[in-house]
């Protein structure tokens, strides 16, 4: 277990680095580093269903848009919301609609699951396009950020850009804590066995389906806890929240990182951010060289970028 | 004889039969296994042993007939369900988790036995009673001292014994071993036969093998099947002297 003792050390100074940062950069800088925060927090919720599980969503966007759209539903219009609830209700909303949506795709897998997915998460970014439910096309906007107290005290202000960067900080290693415990416990090990095998799983006496939906709705959640983050930064939220496209760059920041190391796509959000800002600034078609950067890792680094460093033991934690 | 009668019997199907399209891979096939028994099943190749097994296992649904464990019918139940059972299969196509390491794959056979894996909390390799199921079934099939290595580093032969190790992981009553000594080398074959003779006193094995020098060792019954369909059934020594058998099948085994 050497490696892990070496993870939680590299995990503890970057965890002090990152602290540091609202005290050394500047606001704009640490905006974003909440943003990648953010991301990160979404993009390692796709790498338990992606990396792990190997269902590879095309949907998951769904979660994370929904759990923005029910804080901006239930936050009084110039009034703050108050946070615990307004999370609890956003979570319990992901959790619930992770829930349904698993219970249908999970019937398919390979190809049709990426197109299901897709499909389910089409149909709710029509759903708010199309009706008038909260904006429509426009969105709609969360004008005053969630206050959270604990018996009248309250431990930070969302409105100070340093207080919700370091609050989303807590929860984005929050999120890596529990998700690392979770992949190492039984249930854990079910969700890996599945992605190598999951025949021999059924055989061996479990009944998959089950794991497989456990594992949706926990991801589906941890991407409603950054869809409600990502909405508080924003203060707006719109369907494109919920889209394909927000899908599919998870996704990319998964193959950017590598897939199944939770590391990786943290770190694939990170990269991504840092890179469009950088491409945006030379060139207005900054896709196109971020299209390329993409491939060019694709092609030339399997495991992606943290397949630098871990090399030929990167996926170990898959192997017990 | 006397003896076998009063055994239990443990797995039972009642005309049993498989088609696919118009083929009949199990065609009619009663057969009976029962506790301290093996029950070996041969036939040339086609001859729907390896179905027989994916019915008995539920991999695959039967198209008739039904298929009894003790006084419970499991007819069309699913494959983990009749795993939970008792029921413990290992498969011809070697059939396991090839970036764990041995251990992981035999630890994962066996915490299957846990009452449920939806446990989130503690680490899987904390749990001391699973962590030693998986390592009698490693020294058992032969692996001990190859417990670290991940399963794809193996040598096909040492594959076949994590695929049997996963099988006895999970602490079956019922065994059903499809050419469980394919891709064997001699020795490790041995071992197997071996262990087979060791587990038959606590469990009821169903035994698909080509090898016929360990079917005759170790079988106390024989059924030879045919086109999907049983030809012959019986103790080893009345199989072996069947003409009928003989001209199908032993009798081309017999000339070398």
């Amino acid at each position: 277990m050497a490696g892990a003792r070496v993870r939680l050390a590299v995990l503890g100074v970057l965890a002090l680095a990152l602290a540091a940062l609202p005290f050394l950069a500047d606001k704009f800088y640490v905006q974003l580093a909440t943003k990648i925060l953010i991301l990160a927090i979404f993009a390692m919720s796709l790498d338990l269903l992606v990396g792990y599980t190997g269902l590879v969503s095309l949907g998951h966007a769904a979660f994370f848009g929904f759990a923005g759209y029910l804080l901006a539903l239930v936050s009084p219009q110039y009034e703050a919301a108050n946070l615990w609830t307004s999370l609890a209700i956003a979570l319990a909303g992901s959790a619930v609609l992770a829930l349904v949506i698993g219970a249908l795709v999970l019937r398919t897998s390979g190809i049709y699951f990426i197109m299901v997915t897709l499909a389910f998460g089409e149909m709710l970014f029509h759903l708010f396009h199309d009706t008038s439910i909260a904006g429509g096309s426009d969105g709609i906007y969360v004008y005053v950020r969630p206050v959270g107290t604990i018996f009248g005290w309250q431990p930070f202000d969302f409105e100070d850009f340093t207080h919700f960067y370091l609050v989303v900080l807590v929860a984005a290693l929050g999120v890596y804590a529990l998700l690392r415990m979770v992949l190492a416990s039984p249930f854990g090990r079910v969700i890996v066995g599945i992605r190598v095998n999951e025949h021999r799983m059924r055989s061996l006496g479990y009944h998959t389906f089950r794991y497989k939906l456990v594992c949706f709705v926990l991801a589906g959640t941890l991407a409603g806890l950054a869809g409600y983050l990502a909405a508080v930064q924003f203060g707006v939220v719109n369907p494109d929240m919920l889209g394909f496209h927000v899908s599919a760059s998870a996704l990319m920041m998964l193959i950017l990182g590598g897939m199944g190391t939770l590391v990786g796509p943290a770190i694939g959000a990170a990269v991504m951010m840092t890179l469009e800002l950088l491409f945006q600034k030379i060139t207005d078609h900054w896709l196109l060289p971020m299209g390329v950067f993409i491939v060019l890792v694709a092609l030339l680094l399997p495991r992606g970028l943290v397949g630098l460093v871990t090399g030929a033991r990167a996926k170990d934690d898959s192997r017990g | 004889m006397a003896e076998a009668a009063a055994r239990e019997t443990v797995l039972r199907t009642e005309a049993l039969s498989r088609r696919f399209g118009g083929l009949a891979a199990v065609d009619n096939v009663a057969l009976e296994c029962r506790m301290g028994e093996v029950h070996a099943v041969i036939g040339p190749n086609g001859a729907g042993k390896t179905t027989l097994i994916n019915l008995l296992s539920g991999d695959l649904p039967p198209s008739a007939g039904r298929v009894f464990l003790r006084d419970r019918e499991i007819t069309g139940l699913r494959s983990d369900a009749i795993s939970r059972l008792g029921v413990g299969r290992s498969y011809q196509k070697t059939n396991v988790f090839l970036p764990f390491t041995a251990f992981e794959n035999a630890r994962v056979a066996a915490q299957s036995r846990l009452p449920s894996s939806m446990r989130f909390f503690r680490s899987a390799r904390t749990y001391r009673q699973v962590n030693e199921a998986a390592e009698r079934a490693l020294v058992q099939a032969g692996l001990e001292g190859r417990e670290g290595i991940p399963v794809s580093a193996l040598s096909h032969g040492e594959q076949r014994q994590v695929e049997i190790a996963m099988t006895l992981a999970t602490g079956p009553s019922t065994l059903l071993l499809d050419e469980p000594l394919a891709g064997m080398g001699a020795e490790e074959s041995a071992r197997i036969v071996e262990l087979l003779q060791k587990l038959v006193a606590g469990h009821a094995i169903l035994l698909v093998e080509h090898d016929m020098d360990a079917v005759f060792a170790v079988a106390d019954v024989l059924t030879v099947m045919v086109n999907g369909a049983v030809l012959a059934s019986g103790p080893p020594e009345a199989i072996r002297s069947n003409p009928e058998v003989q001209e199908a099948y032993l009798g081309t085994e017999e000339a070398h």
